[in-house]
Protein backbone atom coordinates (compact mmCIF):
# COMPACT_ATOMS: atom_id res chain seq x y z
CA UNK A 1 0.00 0.00 0.00
CA UNK A 2 2.82 2.48 0.85
CA UNK A 3 4.60 1.64 -2.11
CA UNK A 4 1.95 1.87 -4.27
CA UNK A 5 1.31 4.97 -2.98
CA UNK A 6 4.64 6.30 -3.27
CA UNK A 7 4.87 5.30 -6.32
CA UNK A 8 1.82 6.65 -7.61
CA UNK A 9 2.82 10.25 -5.79
CA UNK A 10 6.13 9.78 -8.09
CA UNK A 11 4.42 8.94 -10.89
CA UNK A 12 2.49 12.01 -10.17
CA UNK A 13 5.69 14.19 -10.68
CA UNK A 14 6.62 12.14 -13.80
CA UNK A 15 3.05 13.01 -15.36
CA UNK A 16 3.36 16.58 -14.80
CA UNK A 17 7.06 16.84 -16.01
CA UNK A 18 5.83 14.86 -19.03
CA UNK A 19 2.95 17.18 -19.91
CA UNK A 20 5.71 19.77 -20.38
CA UNK A 21 7.53 17.84 -22.89
CA UNK A 22 4.40 16.19 -24.81
CA UNK A 23 2.40 19.37 -25.10
CA UNK A 24 5.51 20.95 -26.48
CA UNK A 25 6.78 18.27 -29.02
CA UNK A 26 2.71 18.27 -30.11
CA UNK A 27 2.07 21.64 -30.64
CA UNK A 28 5.63 23.79 -31.23
CA UNK A 29 6.66 19.87 -32.99
CA UNK A 30 9.84 20.37 -30.90
CA UNK A 31 11.85 18.24 -27.84
CA UNK A 32 12.65 20.88 -25.22
CA UNK A 33 15.42 19.06 -23.43
CA UNK A 34 15.75 22.11 -21.34
CA UNK A 35 12.17 21.64 -19.89
CA UNK A 36 14.35 18.95 -16.93
CA UNK A 37 16.04 22.13 -16.57
CA UNK A 38 13.05 24.42 -15.68
CA UNK A 39 12.85 21.62 -12.42
CA UNK A 40 16.21 23.12 -11.06
CA UNK A 41 15.10 26.71 -12.08
CA UNK A 42 11.75 26.06 -9.84
CA UNK A 43 13.76 24.50 -6.95
CA UNK A 44 16.44 27.00 -6.15
CA UNK A 45 13.12 29.90 -6.77
CA UNK A 46 11.35 28.43 -3.99
CA UNK A 47 15.31 27.54 -1.94
CA UNK A 48 15.98 31.66 -2.44
CA UNK A 49 12.62 32.75 -1.46
CA UNK A 50 12.12 29.98 2.05
CA UNK A 51 15.22 31.46 2.73
CA UNK A 52 14.19 35.08 2.55
CA UNK A 53 10.94 34.89 3.45
CA UNK A 54 10.36 32.12 5.39
CA UNK A 55 6.99 31.34 3.91
CA UNK A 56 6.43 28.26 1.99
CA UNK A 57 3.23 29.82 0.06
CA UNK A 58 5.08 32.68 -1.33
CA UNK A 59 8.23 30.38 -2.26
CA UNK A 60 5.56 28.12 -4.27
CA UNK A 61 3.82 31.11 -5.92
CA UNK A 62 7.23 32.65 -6.98
CA UNK A 63 8.51 29.59 -8.22
CA UNK A 64 5.28 28.92 -10.53
CA UNK A 65 5.71 32.63 -11.49
CA UNK A 66 9.16 32.77 -12.19
CA UNK A 67 9.04 29.29 -14.18
CA UNK A 68 6.64 30.26 -16.48
CA UNK A 69 8.48 33.64 -17.14
CA UNK A 70 10.98 31.68 -17.63
CA UNK A 71 9.46 29.44 -20.04
CA UNK A 72 7.82 31.92 -22.39
CA UNK A 73 11.40 33.80 -21.92
CA UNK A 74 13.14 30.61 -23.66
CA UNK A 75 10.64 30.00 -26.19
CA UNK A 76 10.84 33.57 -27.35
CA UNK A 77 14.49 33.92 -27.28
CA UNK A 78 15.54 30.77 -28.17
CA UNK A 79 13.20 29.05 -29.74
CA UNK A 80 10.96 31.48 -31.77
CA UNK A 81 13.22 32.64 -34.46
CA UNK A 82 13.73 28.98 -35.31
CA UNK A 83 10.63 28.50 -36.13
CA UNK A 84 10.62 26.71 -39.42
CA UNK A 85 14.50 25.37 -39.31
CA UNK A 86 15.38 21.95 -39.20
CA UNK A 87 14.74 19.93 -36.03
CA UNK A 88 17.93 19.22 -35.62
CA UNK A 89 18.78 23.28 -35.22
CA UNK A 90 16.01 23.40 -32.58
CA UNK A 91 17.35 20.06 -30.99
CA UNK A 92 20.72 21.38 -30.73
CA UNK A 93 19.38 24.50 -29.34
CA UNK A 94 17.33 22.78 -27.04
CA UNK A 95 20.26 21.03 -25.21
CA UNK A 96 22.42 24.21 -25.29
CA UNK A 97 19.58 26.29 -23.57
CA UNK A 98 20.15 23.30 -20.82
CA UNK A 99 23.56 24.06 -20.65
CA UNK A 100 22.93 27.52 -19.97
CA UNK A 101 20.42 27.24 -17.29
CA UNK A 102 22.60 24.68 -15.33
CA UNK A 103 25.88 27.09 -15.89
CA UNK A 104 23.58 29.92 -14.63
CA UNK A 105 22.54 28.29 -11.60
CA UNK A 106 26.03 26.96 -10.95
CA UNK A 107 27.73 30.67 -11.05
CA UNK A 108 24.75 31.54 -8.63
CA UNK A 109 24.75 28.77 -6.16
CA UNK A 110 27.48 26.93 -6.88
CA UNK A 111 27.54 22.80 -7.53
CA UNK A 112 27.39 21.19 -3.67
CA UNK A 113 23.72 20.07 -3.14
CA UNK A 114 22.16 22.66 -0.76
CA UNK A 115 19.54 21.66 1.49
CA UNK A 116 16.32 22.88 2.01
CA UNK A 117 13.71 22.34 4.52
CA UNK A 118 10.30 22.51 4.23
CA UNK A 119 7.25 22.14 6.65
CA UNK A 120 7.11 18.68 7.50
CA UNK A 121 3.54 17.62 7.58
CA UNK A 122 4.31 14.33 9.20
CA UNK A 123 2.22 11.30 8.41
CA UNK A 124 -0.90 9.74 8.49
CA UNK A 125 -2.29 5.76 9.01
CA UNK A 126 -4.85 4.85 6.58
CA UNK A 127 -5.72 1.06 7.40
CA UNK A 128 -3.07 0.02 9.58
CA UNK A 129 -0.54 1.82 6.96
CA UNK A 130 1.77 4.93 7.72
CA UNK A 131 1.55 7.18 4.66
CA UNK A 132 3.82 10.66 4.64
CA UNK A 133 1.16 13.36 3.61
CA UNK A 134 3.31 14.90 1.54
CA UNK A 135 2.79 11.76 -0.41
CA UNK A 136 -0.47 12.25 -0.46
CA UNK A 137 -0.58 15.68 -1.11
CA UNK A 138 1.31 15.13 -4.49
CA UNK A 139 -1.09 12.71 -5.23
CA UNK A 140 -4.42 15.12 -4.85
CA UNK A 141 -2.91 18.55 -6.20
CA UNK A 142 -0.92 16.74 -8.78
CA UNK A 143 -4.65 14.64 -9.70
CA UNK A 144 -6.56 18.41 -9.73
CA UNK A 145 -3.97 19.68 -12.06
CA UNK A 146 -3.85 16.79 -14.35
CA UNK A 147 -7.66 16.95 -14.21
CA UNK A 148 -7.84 20.31 -15.07
CA UNK A 149 -5.71 20.34 -17.85
CA UNK A 150 -8.22 17.90 -19.79
CA UNK A 151 -10.99 20.03 -18.99
CA UNK A 152 -8.88 23.45 -20.44
CA UNK A 153 -7.88 21.62 -23.51
CA UNK A 154 -10.82 19.74 -24.29
CA UNK A 155 -13.75 22.80 -23.44
CA UNK A 156 -12.23 25.86 -23.73
CA UNK A 157 -11.69 28.14 -27.10
CA UNK A 158 -8.01 28.16 -26.22
CA UNK A 159 -7.61 24.25 -25.44
CA UNK A 160 -9.63 23.33 -28.89
CA UNK A 161 -6.80 25.90 -30.14
CA UNK A 162 -3.97 23.74 -29.05
CA UNK A 163 -5.82 20.47 -30.53
CA UNK A 164 -6.17 22.37 -33.76
CA UNK A 165 -2.79 23.76 -34.00
CA UNK A 166 -1.30 20.39 -33.31
CA UNK A 167 -3.12 18.88 -35.76
CA UNK A 168 -2.94 21.44 -38.77
CA UNK A 169 -0.62 24.28 -38.08
CA UNK A 170 -1.79 26.09 -41.46
CA UNK A 171 -5.93 25.14 -41.16
CA UNK A 172 -5.53 26.79 -37.50
CA UNK A 173 -3.95 29.73 -38.63
CA UNK A 174 -7.02 30.17 -41.37
CA UNK A 175 -9.16 29.98 -38.62
CA UNK A 176 -8.14 33.12 -36.86
CA UNK A 177 -5.65 31.08 -34.43
CA UNK A 178 -2.37 32.98 -33.74
CA UNK A 179 -0.02 30.05 -33.42
CA UNK A 180 2.80 31.75 -32.08
CA UNK A 181 0.12 33.03 -29.58
CA UNK A 182 -0.95 29.60 -28.75
CA UNK A 183 2.93 28.40 -28.67
CA UNK A 184 3.60 31.06 -25.99
CA UNK A 185 0.64 29.48 -23.77
CA UNK A 186 2.21 26.37 -24.63
CA UNK A 187 5.36 26.76 -22.87
CA UNK A 188 4.03 28.94 -20.46
CA UNK A 189 1.52 25.78 -18.45
CA UNK A 190 4.05 23.29 -19.54
CA UNK A 191 6.68 25.66 -17.47
CA UNK A 192 3.74 26.26 -14.88
CA UNK A 193 3.39 22.31 -14.26
CA UNK A 194 7.36 21.95 -14.04
CA UNK A 195 7.28 24.48 -11.08
CA UNK A 196 4.74 22.13 -9.38
CA UNK A 197 6.80 19.07 -10.32
CA UNK A 198 9.78 21.17 -8.54
CA UNK A 199 8.21 21.16 -5.10
CA UNK A 200 6.51 17.86 -5.29
CA UNK A 201 9.98 16.52 -6.24
CA UNK A 202 11.57 18.54 -3.07
CA UNK A 203 8.81 17.33 -0.55
CA UNK A 204 10.80 13.74 -1.41
CA UNK A 205 14.29 14.89 -1.72
CA UNK A 206 15.15 17.90 -0.15
CA UNK A 207 18.41 18.69 -1.72
CA UNK A 208 19.11 20.85 -4.51
CA UNK A 209 21.68 20.79 -7.11
CA UNK A 210 22.81 22.65 -10.43
CA UNK A 211 21.93 19.33 -12.51
CA UNK A 212 18.94 18.22 -10.06
CA UNK A 213 16.51 18.71 -13.22
CA UNK A 214 18.30 16.09 -15.56
CA UNK A 215 17.26 12.77 -14.09
CA UNK A 216 13.60 13.59 -13.66
CA UNK A 217 13.22 15.71 -16.92
CA UNK A 218 15.22 12.22 -18.59
CA UNK A 219 12.53 9.72 -17.07
CA UNK A 220 9.69 12.05 -17.62
CA UNK A 221 10.65 12.16 -21.15
CA UNK A 222 10.46 8.55 -21.38
CA UNK A 223 6.98 8.71 -19.58
CA UNK A 224 6.51 10.68 -22.47
CA UNK A 225 7.36 8.45 -24.88
CA UNK A 226 6.12 5.72 -23.64
CA UNK A 227 2.94 6.97 -23.28
CA UNK A 228 2.47 8.11 -26.86
CA UNK A 229 4.48 11.69 -27.37
CA UNK A 230 2.09 14.25 -28.23
CA UNK A 231 -0.90 13.02 -26.39
CA UNK A 232 -1.91 14.67 -23.26
CA UNK A 233 -3.32 11.64 -21.61
CA UNK A 234 -0.71 9.07 -22.60
CA UNK A 235 1.85 11.35 -20.63
CA UNK A 236 -0.08 11.00 -17.66
CA UNK A 237 -0.65 7.22 -18.12
CA UNK A 238 3.54 7.21 -18.89
CA UNK A 239 4.51 9.18 -15.99
CA UNK A 240 2.36 7.22 -13.39
CA UNK A 241 3.31 3.75 -14.56
CA UNK A 242 6.92 4.82 -14.67
CA UNK A 243 6.81 5.79 -11.06
CA UNK A 244 4.56 2.73 -10.04
CA UNK A 245 7.63 0.74 -11.75
CA UNK A 246 10.36 2.64 -9.81
CA UNK A 247 9.14 2.33 -6.57
CA UNK A 248 8.07 -1.57 -6.90
CA UNK A 249 11.34 -1.98 -8.10
CA UNK A 250 12.91 -0.48 -5.30
CA UNK A 251 11.18 -2.15 -2.89
CA UNK A 252 12.63 -5.19 -4.09
CA UNK A 253 16.30 -5.90 -2.58
CA UNK A 254 17.14 -8.72 -5.23
CA UNK A 255 16.13 -5.93 -8.36
CA UNK A 256 16.57 -2.34 -6.81
CA UNK A 257 19.83 -1.91 -8.59
CA UNK A 258 18.90 -2.52 -11.71
CA UNK A 259 15.93 -0.12 -11.07
CA UNK A 260 16.83 2.51 -14.10
CA UNK A 261 17.74 -0.35 -16.20
CA UNK A 262 14.15 -1.59 -16.20
CA UNK A 263 12.16 1.69 -16.66
CA UNK A 264 14.73 2.45 -19.60
CA UNK A 265 14.52 -1.17 -20.72
CA UNK A 266 10.62 -0.86 -20.58
CA UNK A 267 11.11 2.19 -23.07
CA UNK A 268 13.22 -0.01 -25.78
CA UNK A 269 10.93 -2.55 -25.74
CA UNK A 270 7.84 0.12 -26.35
CA UNK A 271 9.88 1.30 -29.01
CA UNK A 272 10.47 -1.82 -30.44
CA UNK A 273 6.62 -3.29 -30.02
CA UNK A 274 4.49 -0.07 -30.45
CA UNK A 275 6.99 2.80 -31.36
CA UNK A 276 4.05 5.84 -31.00
CA UNK A 277 3.54 4.89 -27.62
CA UNK A 278 1.13 3.65 -26.03
CA UNK A 279 -1.70 5.96 -26.36
CA UNK A 280 -0.06 7.38 -29.57
CA UNK A 281 -1.73 8.02 -32.73
CA UNK A 282 -0.48 7.37 -36.29
CA UNK A 283 -0.91 10.50 -38.25
CA UNK A 284 -1.26 10.13 -41.90
CA UNK A 285 1.40 12.37 -43.42
CA UNK A 286 -0.86 15.20 -45.76
CA UNK A 287 0.47 15.03 -49.42
CA UNK B 1 -13.96 49.43 -55.98
CA UNK B 2 -12.58 45.80 -55.73
CA UNK B 3 -13.10 43.90 -52.56
CA UNK B 4 -9.62 41.49 -53.24
CA UNK B 5 -7.35 43.14 -55.66
CA UNK B 6 -3.69 41.24 -56.48
CA UNK B 7 -1.20 43.24 -58.02
CA UNK B 8 2.39 42.12 -59.84
CA UNK B 9 2.22 38.55 -57.46
CA UNK B 10 5.25 36.96 -57.22
CA UNK B 11 6.30 33.74 -54.93
CA UNK B 12 9.32 31.28 -55.05
CA UNK B 13 9.88 28.08 -53.12
CA UNK B 14 13.33 28.53 -52.80
CA UNK B 15 14.82 29.29 -56.28
CA UNK B 16 11.91 28.42 -58.06
CA UNK B 17 9.59 31.45 -59.03
CA UNK B 18 5.56 29.64 -58.63
CA UNK B 19 3.78 32.96 -59.35
CA UNK B 20 4.96 34.93 -61.93
CA UNK B 21 3.46 38.24 -61.21
CA UNK B 22 0.10 38.26 -61.49
CA UNK B 23 -2.72 40.46 -61.12
CA UNK B 24 -6.38 39.86 -60.76
CA UNK B 25 -9.19 41.11 -58.93
CA UNK B 26 -12.81 40.13 -57.15
CA UNK B 27 -15.41 42.36 -57.36
CA UNK B 28 -17.95 42.69 -53.83
CA UNK B 29 -20.90 40.47 -54.94
CA UNK B 30 -19.02 38.30 -57.52
CA UNK B 31 -18.16 34.44 -58.17
CA UNK B 32 -14.41 34.68 -59.70
CA UNK B 33 -12.52 31.74 -60.76
CA UNK B 34 -9.44 30.63 -61.09
CA UNK B 35 -8.98 27.56 -63.08
CA UNK B 36 -5.96 25.99 -64.67
CA UNK B 37 -4.13 22.72 -64.62
CA UNK B 38 -1.95 20.62 -61.86
CA UNK B 39 1.25 22.87 -61.22
CA UNK B 40 -0.10 26.35 -62.41
CA UNK B 41 0.06 27.58 -59.43
CA UNK B 42 -4.10 28.03 -58.17
CA UNK B 43 -3.29 26.93 -54.69
CA UNK B 44 -0.10 28.60 -54.18
CA UNK B 45 -2.13 32.12 -55.10
CA UNK B 46 -4.75 31.00 -52.56
CA UNK B 47 -1.93 30.44 -49.46
CA UNK B 48 0.02 33.54 -50.83
CA UNK B 49 -3.31 35.47 -50.07
CA UNK B 50 -3.43 34.17 -46.65
CA UNK B 51 -0.45 34.47 -45.76
CA UNK B 52 0.43 30.42 -45.72
CA UNK B 53 2.99 31.24 -48.35
CA UNK B 54 5.33 34.28 -47.81
CA UNK B 55 4.92 37.13 -50.86
CA UNK B 56 8.19 38.20 -52.65
CA UNK B 57 7.01 40.72 -54.81
CA UNK B 58 3.32 42.39 -54.92
CA UNK B 59 0.24 43.55 -53.45
CA UNK B 60 -2.47 41.96 -52.03
CA UNK B 61 -5.21 44.46 -51.01
CA UNK B 62 -8.48 43.97 -49.50
CA UNK B 63 -11.08 46.47 -49.03
CA UNK B 64 -9.42 48.97 -49.72
CA UNK B 65 -6.32 47.68 -47.02
CA UNK B 66 -2.91 46.33 -47.81
CA UNK B 67 -2.83 43.04 -46.10
CA UNK B 68 0.36 41.50 -48.18
CA UNK B 69 2.08 41.91 -44.66
CA UNK B 70 -0.52 41.21 -42.58
CA UNK B 71 -0.28 37.61 -40.65
CA UNK B 72 -2.90 35.27 -41.63
CA UNK B 73 -4.83 34.69 -38.21
CA UNK B 74 -5.67 38.72 -38.66
CA UNK B 75 -6.79 38.20 -42.15
CA UNK B 76 -9.64 35.90 -40.71
CA UNK B 77 -11.05 39.04 -38.81
CA UNK B 78 -11.16 40.79 -41.70
CA UNK B 79 -13.51 39.03 -42.87
CA UNK B 80 -11.67 36.44 -45.65
CA UNK B 81 -11.61 33.12 -45.02
CA UNK B 82 -10.43 30.11 -47.16
CA UNK B 83 -11.73 26.42 -47.58
CA UNK B 84 -8.38 25.01 -48.22
CA UNK B 85 -7.02 22.39 -50.95
CA UNK B 86 -7.34 18.44 -49.62
CA UNK B 87 -10.36 20.47 -46.82
CA UNK B 88 -7.87 19.80 -43.80
CA UNK B 89 -10.35 19.52 -41.68
CA UNK B 90 -9.01 18.96 -38.04
CA UNK B 91 -9.41 14.61 -38.00
CA UNK B 92 -9.30 14.37 -34.22
CA UNK B 93 -11.58 16.82 -33.20
CA UNK B 94 -15.45 16.04 -33.23
CA UNK B 95 -17.46 17.83 -35.96
CA UNK B 96 -19.14 19.44 -33.36
CA UNK B 97 -15.27 20.95 -32.31
CA UNK B 98 -14.71 21.54 -35.74
CA UNK B 99 -17.50 24.21 -36.39
CA UNK B 100 -16.68 25.39 -33.16
CA UNK B 101 -12.90 26.18 -34.02
CA UNK B 102 -14.55 27.61 -37.52
CA UNK B 103 -15.63 30.55 -35.17
CA UNK B 104 -13.15 31.00 -33.17
CA UNK B 105 -12.53 34.46 -34.37
CA UNK B 106 -16.43 35.27 -32.98
CA UNK B 107 -16.78 36.02 -28.97
CA UNK B 108 -20.82 36.05 -29.03
CA UNK B 109 -21.60 32.55 -27.59
CA UNK B 110 -25.39 32.58 -28.54
CA UNK B 111 -24.47 33.60 -32.23
CA UNK B 112 -22.10 30.51 -32.40
CA UNK B 113 -24.44 28.55 -31.19
CA UNK B 114 -27.53 29.41 -33.62
CA UNK B 115 -24.27 29.16 -36.34
CA UNK B 116 -23.61 25.77 -35.32
CA UNK B 117 -27.92 24.74 -35.97
CA UNK B 118 -28.43 26.89 -38.90
CA UNK B 119 -25.48 25.00 -40.07
CA UNK B 120 -26.48 21.79 -39.33
CA UNK B 121 -29.59 22.32 -40.91
CA UNK B 122 -27.77 23.38 -43.91
CA UNK B 123 -25.66 20.17 -44.21
CA UNK B 124 -28.02 17.77 -42.49
CA UNK B 125 -25.01 15.11 -42.92
CA UNK B 126 -22.98 17.31 -39.76
CA UNK B 127 -26.02 17.76 -37.81
CA UNK B 128 -26.42 13.76 -37.19
CA UNK B 129 -22.87 13.08 -36.95
CA UNK B 130 -21.80 16.67 -34.70
CA UNK B 131 -20.52 14.36 -31.97
CA UNK B 132 -18.68 12.40 -34.23
CA UNK B 133 -14.78 12.61 -34.94
CA UNK B 134 -14.31 14.13 -38.16
CA UNK B 135 -11.78 12.09 -39.67
CA UNK B 136 -14.30 9.23 -39.49
CA UNK B 137 -16.18 11.00 -42.32
CA UNK B 138 -16.48 10.36 -45.90
CA UNK B 139 -14.64 12.49 -48.47
CA UNK B 140 -17.34 14.85 -49.45
CA UNK B 141 -18.91 15.08 -45.58
CA UNK B 142 -15.63 16.67 -45.10
CA UNK B 143 -15.82 18.43 -47.89
CA UNK B 144 -19.49 19.77 -46.20
CA UNK B 145 -17.53 20.38 -42.78
CA UNK B 146 -14.71 22.05 -44.35
CA UNK B 147 -17.17 24.69 -46.06
CA UNK B 148 -19.51 24.50 -42.74
CA UNK B 149 -16.46 25.29 -40.92
CA UNK B 150 -15.20 28.24 -42.95
CA UNK B 151 -18.74 29.76 -42.93
CA UNK B 152 -18.90 29.73 -39.05
CA UNK B 153 -16.81 33.11 -39.65
CA UNK B 154 -19.31 35.17 -41.26
CA UNK B 155 -17.07 35.94 -44.33
CA UNK B 156 -17.35 38.78 -46.74
CA UNK B 157 -15.61 36.71 -49.25
CA UNK B 158 -14.98 32.93 -49.10
CA UNK B 159 -12.01 31.47 -51.10
CA UNK B 160 -12.63 27.79 -51.77
CA UNK B 161 -9.78 25.75 -53.28
CA UNK B 162 -10.48 22.81 -55.16
CA UNK B 163 -13.97 21.99 -53.14
CA UNK B 164 -14.90 19.42 -56.15
CA UNK B 165 -11.32 17.03 -55.55
CA UNK B 166 -11.75 13.48 -55.02
CA UNK B 167 -15.92 13.73 -54.57
CA UNK B 168 -18.00 11.66 -56.24
CA UNK B 169 -20.23 13.33 -59.14
CA UNK B 170 -22.84 13.27 -56.56
CA UNK B 171 -21.35 15.47 -54.40
CA UNK B 172 -19.22 17.70 -57.29
CA UNK B 173 -23.07 18.97 -57.91
CA UNK B 174 -23.91 19.12 -54.23
CA UNK B 175 -20.72 21.06 -53.54
CA UNK B 176 -21.71 23.54 -56.40
CA UNK B 177 -25.25 23.69 -55.16
CA UNK B 178 -23.71 25.09 -52.06
CA UNK B 179 -21.42 27.62 -53.42
CA UNK B 180 -23.84 29.05 -55.42
CA UNK B 181 -26.43 29.42 -52.48
CA UNK B 182 -23.90 30.86 -50.26
CA UNK B 183 -23.62 33.31 -52.54
CA UNK B 184 -26.90 34.44 -53.05
CA UNK B 185 -27.01 35.01 -49.42
CA UNK B 186 -24.11 37.73 -50.04
CA UNK B 187 -21.10 36.30 -49.83
CA UNK B 188 -18.54 36.97 -52.50
CA UNK B 189 -16.78 33.95 -54.26
CA UNK B 190 -13.56 33.13 -55.11
CA UNK B 191 -13.19 29.80 -56.36
CA UNK B 192 -9.90 27.67 -57.74
CA UNK B 193 -10.93 24.56 -59.53
CA UNK B 194 -9.62 22.27 -61.90
CA UNK B 195 -13.03 20.99 -63.05
CA UNK B 196 -13.56 24.33 -65.27
CA UNK B 197 -16.30 23.28 -66.91
CA UNK B 198 -18.61 23.10 -63.17
CA UNK B 199 -16.55 26.49 -62.29
CA UNK B 200 -17.27 28.24 -65.44
CA UNK B 201 -20.94 27.23 -65.22
CA UNK B 202 -21.34 29.04 -61.73
CA UNK B 203 -18.89 32.07 -61.99
CA UNK B 204 -19.31 35.59 -63.55
CA UNK B 205 -15.68 35.99 -64.22
CA UNK B 206 -12.60 33.65 -64.79
CA UNK B 207 -8.86 33.81 -65.05
CA UNK B 208 -6.87 30.92 -66.63
CA UNK B 209 -3.52 30.42 -65.38
CA UNK B 210 -0.86 28.86 -66.77
CA UNK B 211 2.53 28.03 -65.21
CA UNK B 212 2.29 31.14 -62.56
CA UNK B 213 0.60 33.56 -65.40
CA UNK B 214 -2.50 34.65 -66.18
CA UNK B 215 -2.84 33.58 -69.77
CA UNK B 216 -6.66 34.54 -70.51
CA UNK B 217 -9.10 36.19 -68.70
CA UNK B 218 -12.84 37.28 -69.12
CA UNK B 219 -16.60 36.92 -68.36
CA UNK B 220 -17.38 33.10 -67.35
CA UNK B 221 -19.60 32.47 -70.58
CA UNK B 222 -16.84 33.55 -73.21
CA UNK B 223 -14.61 31.54 -71.79
CA UNK B 224 -16.88 28.43 -71.65
CA UNK B 225 -17.17 28.70 -75.21
CA UNK B 226 -13.57 30.18 -76.43
CA UNK B 227 -11.77 27.62 -78.78
CA UNK B 228 -8.47 27.43 -76.60
CA UNK B 229 -10.19 26.82 -73.08
CA UNK B 230 -12.42 24.32 -75.15
CA UNK B 231 -9.38 22.40 -76.20
CA UNK B 232 -7.15 22.31 -73.19
CA UNK B 233 -9.70 22.48 -69.98
CA UNK B 234 -13.08 21.18 -71.16
CA UNK B 235 -11.91 18.26 -73.02
CA UNK B 236 -13.88 18.96 -76.06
Amino acid sequence: MIIIADGLSLGAIYALIALGYTMVYGIAKMLNFAHGDIIMVGAYVILTTLQMTGNPYIAIAASIVVCTVAGIVIERLAYKPLRGASPLAVLITAIGVSFLLQSVAQLIYGSKSQAIALPDFGKITIAGNHIAVSTLITLIVGGIIMAGLTVFVKKTSTGRAMQAVSEDRGAALLMGVNVNRIIMITFAIGSALAAFASLFYLMQIPSITPTLGSMPGIKAFTAAVIGGIGSIPGAMLGGVLLGLIEKVCLSIPAISPYTTAIEFGLLIIILLVKPIGILGKQRREKV
Amino acid sequence: MALLEIKNLEVFYGMIQAIKGISFEVNEGEIVTLIGANGAGKTTTMQSIMGLVPIKRGTVTYNGQDITKVPGHKIVNLGMTQVPEGRRIFQELTVYDNLLMGAYTVKDKKQIKDDIDEICTRFEILGQRKNQIAGTLSGGEQQMLAMGRAMMSHPKLLMLDEPSMGLSPLFVDKVFDIIKDYHKSGTTILLVEQNAKKALSIADRAYVLETGSISLSGKAEDLLNNEDVKKAYLGA
